[in-house]
């Protein structure tokens, strides 16, 4: 997690110097994929990305956290649900519930590992067409304001991978009123539901708003000739997800527009 | 040495994406009579020496917490099984 690759244009974005003082832990579990992609999205967001190790007892100094996607115990079980009780998860728990409230955001693996926590709400299971899916997937940002995603417009609509096979978002009906009624459903997948999510739910937040769970991949669409291909139709940026990590960084230094 | 088996199965609400595979494939098998299935955990346990009430409690708090999740499955039995 140290110098950027010479690839892509790494420098493109406008990174403004007083963002990197906030600092970023990305947790890397046995079986974690993409951590050093959240790093170098932490990175080119203009943040200082912080590896954190599963098996540590402590946090840190850190402003934030990012559980990556991957396969953590080889998806044995559940997905996520050996992860869950790793000595690193209860402190960040007990950190997202702390007056503090630590921004957390679980992308994929890490939106398993944060519903296996009961940081959020509901569970995954597999896809209803019950295979692995790798596409550029369109959401809508339906909610504007928790700490991930507070530099996107409120209905902007993004396009960023998405890769899983147990992706099928489900909750007890009360449970799936509740988030709409309290505008907990943050992404919706548009066009398309690739798994057969409740209310085509992409992601969902917790009610402060800290700790945030989306099953496609933000930090795959940071870098311009990187990220999704914008000549297939479907719209959207190679950078799209860059705004996750701008949000929480701008949040964390006090600076959100 | 006896064993716990615990077994853990999806909520009889939520669709079973595996079971429904499974009952589309047996009929290609000649296997007609099956109009649904459901697919399950089944967990053993190994105790070494006798399984006392505090040890079956353990059992039954594990199967409640890691062997399973409350959102999604039932554990559906927990028995001992003697070697």
């Amino acid at each position: 997690m140290t110098e950027l690759p010479l690839i892509g244009e790494a420098v493109a974005v406008a990174a403004e110097p007083r963002l990197a003082g906030a600092r970023i832990g990305v947790v890397t579990f046995p079986g974690t994929l993409d951590d050093r992609d959240a790093a170098r999205a932490v990175r080119l967001a203009g943040g200082t990305p912080v590896p954190l190790w599963h098996a540590d007892n402590a946090l840190g100094d850190v402003d934030a956290v990012v559980i990556p996607g991957g396969f953590s115990y080889g998806d044995y079980l559940r997905a996520g649900a050996i992860a869950r009780f790793a000595p690193l998860m209860s402190k960040i728990i007990d950190a997202a519930n702390s007056d503090a409230r630590l921004p957390v955001l679980g992308i994929c693996n890490g939106f398993q590992i944060l519903t296996e926590s009961h940081l959020l709400p509901g569970s995954m299971i597999k896809n209803d067409h019950l295979k692995f899916m790798c596409r550029d997937q369109v959401l809508r940002v339906e909610n504007n304001s928790t700490d991930w995603t507070l530099d996107y417009e409120a209905g902007q609509e993004i396009t960023v991978p998405l890769k899983n096979q147990d992706g099928q978002y489900i909750a007890d009906e009360k449970t799936l009123d509740a988030l709409e009624a309290e505008g907990r459903v943050v992404f919706r997948y548009v066009g398309f539901n690739p798994n057969g999510s409740r209310r085509d739910i992409a992601g969902i937040s917790n009610a402060a708003g800290n700790v945030v769970g989306l099953m496609p991949h933000p930090e795959h669409a940071v870098e311009v000739g990187y990220g999704p291909e914008s000549l297939d139709g479907i719209g959207g940026s190679d950078t799209d997800g860059l705004a996750f990590f701008t949000s929480v960084l701008n949040k964390i230094v006090g600076a959100n527009k | 040495m006896p064993r716990i088996v615990v077994d853990v199965m999806p909520k009889p609400e939520i669709l079973d994406p595996q079971g429904k595979a499974i009952v589309g494939a047996l009929p290609r098998l000649g296997f007609t009579s099956f109009s649904s299935v459901r697919q399950g955990k089944r967990f053993e346990l190994t105790v070494d020496g006798e399984v006392t009430d505090a040890i079956l409690a353990q059992a039954r708090e594990a199967a409640e917490t890691l062997l399973s999740n409350p959102v999604i499955e039932d554990v559906v039995n927990v028995e001992v099984v003697e070697a």
